[in-house]
C-alpha cells in the first residue's frame, strides 16, 4: 500500500486508541453529570414491559444478567496490573478463563440480546413507540457483542495470552494517562480493534441514551427502611423558611377554638 | 406517641349514581397526557366486578400489599428486598396495558374527508400505541351497569364465601359503583418496594407522592400497590398516581373529584393518627383485627394529651381544629359507618367507604325485608352482606351490619318525624345511637353541605417555603423548571416518534389502495 495511507493508518491508530478514548471518558463523565443535574426528569430505565410482555421477561433477564458479568469480567480482566496475580496463575490459564467465561456469558446475553432486539424492530406496538435512540443503541450494543464473540477464536488461536496482555496494558495506560498507550496495541487482529472503537463510542453515546440507567443501580434500597416519611421543606434546601410561631418550647398557644358540635357514639 | 396528621376521604357510596363525573375532570386535569391515556387516577367500577384493572383484587396473581411472615413481622408480598431487586430487569408480577385497556382515538379525520359513498362515513377506533386501526376489546369501565355476562363478572374475588350463583339470576342480581383513587395508605406498599425511594409520604398532610425526579422506572410500585393506583407512563419511563389535588388540597380547596361530584358522596377530613403504631396495627395476626387497629391507630382530637403531643410534634393549630370538626373522623370513629377498601393488604388506607344499603325504601315499604329484634333485617338486603364485608372489613360482617343498621335507622328516625311528626327514639336506642347524633349523621349524610363535607384546613405554605424563592416559578410542573411532563427533545432526550403525534390524521383506505395498487 502506498506511504500516505499507511501514514494515514497510522495517524488513524494513534487518534483512536490515544486521544478517542479521553474524549469518550470526558463526554461519559462530564455529559453524565450535566444531564443528572439539569434534566433528572429523563433519566431512567424506559422499560417498555408495559407495552409488551412477550420476549422481555426472558430477554431482559438473560441480557442483563449476561452483560453485567461480562462488564466486571472485563473490568477485573483488564484492570488488574499482571504483577498483582502473575504470581498465582499464568496468561495462559487466565486467558482459558477469560475466553471460557467469558464465552458462555456472552452467549446467554447474545440469546437475550436478540431477542430484545427482534421484540423492539419486529413488534408494531414497541417499534412505534422507541425513539430512534433506543432503537440505535440496541443495534450497537448487538453489534458491540458480536465483535466481542467473534474474538474468541481470535484469542484461542493464540493462546499464549499475549493479546490479551497487550490489551490490558492499553486499558491500564489508558486509565493511568500514560502517554504512547496506542503504541502497545499497534497490530493486534482487527476484530478487537473494532471491538474497542465501539465500546469507547458506547460509553460516549451513554449520557444521551438510556444507558444511564446503569448508574442507578438501585443496590442502597437494600440497606434502607421501609418506609419513606417527607419533612415539609426537607427535600430543598432553600435558605430560611420563616419559624412556624407556638412551636419552639414554651411559646404561647393560640387559644383553643371553641369545642365542636360532636356528640361520640354511646 | 408521635401525632402526625393526614387529609382523609370517605366515600358514601349509599349516594353514588355512578356518573363518572369524578374519573372525567380527574382525567382532563391530570392525565390527559401522552403516555398516561389509558391511567385513570381515579374511577369508578361498577361491582361485581373484576374491575379496572382486571382483576386487580387478585393478590395471588398481582402480589399486591403486604403479607405476614412466620415470625410476627411483614414484608410486601412480592417478597424481601433482595428478592424484590432480583425482578429488576422483568417484573413477572406487572400488568400489561392490555389488562387496562388499549388506549384509542377515533379517526375523525374521515368523517370530513370521506368520498361520497352510498352508507354513512364512521369515525373508526385508531390505537393511540400504533397509531394502527384497532379493534376495541376492553376499556377502563367495561363491565359499567353489569356490562359482561356473569360468568366473567363473578370472578369477582369478593364473591368468595358466597353461593355465587343465584346472583346470576336476573331476580337476584345486585350492583353498585365503586369510585376509587389511590388510598393514601399509612402503610403504603409502593413506598416500600420502589429500589429508588422515591415515593414517599409526606408528613404533613399524609398525601403519597412519587418524585418525578428521583423516579427510575423500575416499576415495582405497579405491582406493589394492591390497588393498582399506580400507572407506569409508558412516554416518560416514570411511574405516576393520583396526587390527591396536593395543590388544591394545600390551599384549602377539595380535590377535583370531590369538588365535582354530583351526588355529594366525598368528604375530606383531617384524622389525626399515631405514626408509632402503624407497624404494630399493620401485623396483626388475625385480617379481620385489621379494621380495630386501623381505628385504634387514630387519635382522639377532643384529648387534651393528644392535643399537647400533637402541638409538640409540630401539627399547626388550624389542623387540630380541622380535625375537631373532621366528617372523615366522625363517620369512621364516632358513628363508626366507614370502612377501609380491603383491609386485608395490610397497608392501612386512608380512603374509606360508607357501605351501600341498597335499595330499600320501598322494599321495606312493600314488606320484603323482615324484621329482627326490633330493626329491619339488614341481612336480607339486595347485596348480600358477605359481600360487603368482603370487600370493607376482611370479611368480618358484624361491623358491616351495624353500620347498615344505623343508616337504616336513621332514615326510619327521620322519617317517622318528618312524615309522620313522631320521633322514633325505640330504634334509635337498639342501634345505640342518640336523636342528637342521628341528626347531625342526617345533616353529613342526606344534607351533606358543601362546608360539612370538606373540612380543610390550608398548610400555611408561608411557614415552609421561602416565597421570595418562588418569586416567577411554574408553581405546579414536572420538574426540571417548567416542566409540563412531556419529553420534549433535547441534547440528552431525542423526541421519538411518540404515538400523539404520530397517530395519523388521515388513513388510507382500503379502496384507496386498491386503486392505487390497480393504477400502479
Amino acid at each position: 500500500m502506498s506511504v500516505p495511507w499507511n501514514g494515514f493508518l497510522h495517524y488513524l491508530h494513534d487518534f483512536l486508541f490515544g486521544i478517542y478514548p479521553y474524549i469518550c471518558m470526558g463526554v461519559f463523565v462530564i455529559g453524565s453529570l450535566i444531564r443528572f443535574d439539569r434534566d433528572q426528569y429523563t433519566w431512567r430505565s424506559g422499560s417498555s414491559q408495559l407495552l409488551r410482555r412477550k420476549q422481555l421477561v426472558l430477554g431482559s433477564n438473560l441480557f442483563h444478567f449476561g452483560i453485567i458479568f461480562l462488564f466486571f469480567g472485563h473490568f477485573v480482566g483488564l484492570l488488574t496490573p499482571h504483577w498483582a496475580y502473575e504470581w498465582a496463575i499464568a496468561p495462559s490459564q487466565k486467558q482459558m478463563v477469560a475466553v471460557t467465561a467469558g464465552g458462555i456469558a456472552g452467549a446467554v446475553c447474545f440469546v437475550g440480546l436478540s431477542m430484545l432486539l427482534h421484540r423492539r424492530l419486529f413488534d408494531e406496538r414497541i417499534r412505534r413507540t422507541s425513539t430512534r435512540a433506543d432503537m440505535a443503541i440496541l443495534v450497537l450494543l448487538w453489534v458491540q457483542l458480536s465483535l466481542g464473540l467473534i474474538t474468541l477464536p481470535f484469542s484461542l488461536g493464540h493462546s499464549d495470552g499475549v493479546a490479551m496482555l497487550k490489551l490490558s496494558a492499553w486499558s491500564q495506560a489508558i486509565v493511568t494517562f500514560q502517554g504512547g498507550a496506542a503504541e502497545l496495541i499497534r497490530g493486534i487482529d482487527f476484530p478487537y480493534l473494532a471491538h474497542l472503537v465501539l465500546g469507547m463510542t458506547l460509553f460516549l453515546l451513554t449520557p444521551f441514551t438510556r444507558l444511564v440507567h446503569i448508574f442507578s443501580a438501585p443496590v442502597w434500597y437494600l440497606f434502607r427502611a421501609w418506609q419513606i416519611v417527607r419533612v415539609r421543606g426537607g427535600a430543598t434546601t432553600r435558605p430560611g423558611p420563616v419559624a412556624r410561631p407556638g412551636l419552639a418550647g414554651g411559646a404561647p398557644q393560640p387559644a383553643a377554638a371553641a369545642p365542636a358540635q360532636r356528640v361520640p357514639a354511646e | 406517641m408521635k401525632v402526625r396528621a393526614q387529609i382523609a376521604m370517605v366515600l358514601n357510596l349509599d349516594k353514588c349514581i355512578g356518573c363518572h363525573t369524578c374519573s372525567v375532570t380527574c382525567k382532563q386535569v391530570w392525565t390527559s397526557r401522552e403516555g398516561v391515556e389509558y391511567a385513570w387516577f381515579n374511577n369508578v367500577e361498577t361491582k361485581p366486578g373484576i374491575g379496572y384493572p382486571k382483576d386487580w383484587e387478585n393478590q395471588e396473581k398481582w402480589k399486591g400489599g403486604w403479607t405476614r411472615k412466620r415470625n410476627g413481622t411483614i414484608q410486601p408480598k412480592m417478597g424481601a428486598k433482595w428478592r424484590i431487586l432480583a425482578s429488576i430487569f422483568a417484573n413477572p408480577h406487572l400488568p400489561e396495558i392490555d389488562d387496562y385497556y388499549e388506549p384509542f382515538t377515533f379517526d375523525y379525520t374521515h368523517l370530513q374527508t370521506a368520498p361520497e359513498s352510498e352508507t354513512m362515513p364512521v369515525a373508526r377506533p385508531v390505537s393511540l400505541l400504533t397509531g394502527e386501526r384497532m379493534e376495541i376489546k376492553w376499556g377502563p369501565n367495561w363491565e359499567e351497569i353489569l356490562g359482561t355476562e356473569f360468568r366473567k363478572r363473578s370472578k369477582d374475588r369478593n364473591f368468595e364465601g358466597i353461593q355465587k350463583q343465584i346472583y346470576g339470576q336476573f331476580e337476584q342480581t345486585f350492583m353498585f359503583y365503586l369510585p376509587r383513587l389511590c388510598e393514601h395508605c399509612l402503610n403504603p406498599a409502593c413506598v416500600a418496594s420502589c429500589p429508588s425511594g422515591s415515593i414517599y409520604k409526606r408528613e404533613e398532610d399524609g398525601i403519597v407522592l412519587i418524585d418525578q425526579e428521583k423516579c427510575r422506572g423500575w416499576r415495582m410500585c405497579v405491582s406493589a400497590c394492591p390497588y393498582k393506583k399506580i400507572y407506569y407512563n409508558w412516554q416518560s419511563g416514570k411511574a405516576e398516581k393520583c396526587i390527591f389535588c396536593y395543590p388544591r388540597i394545600e390551599a384549602g380547596e377539595p380535590t377535583v373529584c370531590s369538588e365535582t361530584c354530583v351526588g355529594r358522596i366525598r368528604y375530606l377530613g383531617v384524622m389525626l393518627y399515631d405514626a408509632d403504631r402503624i407497624e404494630k396495627a399493620a401485623s396483626v395476626e388475625n385480617e379481620q383485627h385489621l379494621y380495630q387497629e386501623q381505628l385504634d391507630v387514630f387519635l382522639d382530637p377532643e384529648d387534651p394529651e393528644v392535643i399537647a403531643q400533637a402541638r409538640a410534634d409540630g401539627v399547626p393549630e388550624a389542623w387540630l381544629e380541622a380535625a375537631r370538626n373532621s366528617p372523615a373522623y366522625r363517620m369512621a370513629i364516632d358513628w363508626k359507618i366507614a370502612f377501609p377498601l380491603h383491609p386485608e393488604y395490610r397497608t392501612l388506607p386512608m380512603v374509606w367507604y360508607v357501605p351501600p344499603l341498597s335499595p330499600v325504601q320501598s322494599a321495606a315499604e312493600a314488606g320484603h325485608i323482615g324484621w329482627k329484634d326490633g330493626l329491619p333485617d339488614v341481612e336480607s338486603l339486595r347485596i348480600p352482606v358477605k359481600y360487603l364485608a368482603n370487600l370493607l372489613t376482611a370479611g368480618a360482617e358484624a361491623p358491616i351490619v351495624s353500620a347498615l343498621q344505623r343508616m337504616m335507622a336513621m332514615r326510619m328516625h327521620m322519617r317517622a318525624r318528618t312524615v309522620e311528626n313522631r320521633d322514633d327514639t325505640a330504634i334509635l336506642a337498639q342501634v345505640g345511637m342518640s336523636a342528637a347524633q342521628v341528626e347531625q349523621m342526617y345533616q353529613t349524610l342526606a344534607i351533606a353541605n358543601y362546608e360539612d363535607r370538606y373540612v380543610i384546613p390550608s398548610t400555611h405554605r408561608e411557614y415552609a417555603e421561602n416565597a421570595f424563592d418562588l418569586k416567577s416559578s411554574c408553581g405546579f410542573s414536572f420538574g426540571q423548571g417548567c416542566y409540563d411532563g412531556r419529553t420534549v427533545g433535547n441534547l440528552f432526550s431525542a423526541s421519538g416518534p411518540s404515538a400523539g403525534r404520530m397517530a395519523p390524521t388521515r388513513i388510507r383506505e382500503a379502496q384507496d389502495v386498491a386503486k392505487q395498487e390497480a393504477g400502479q
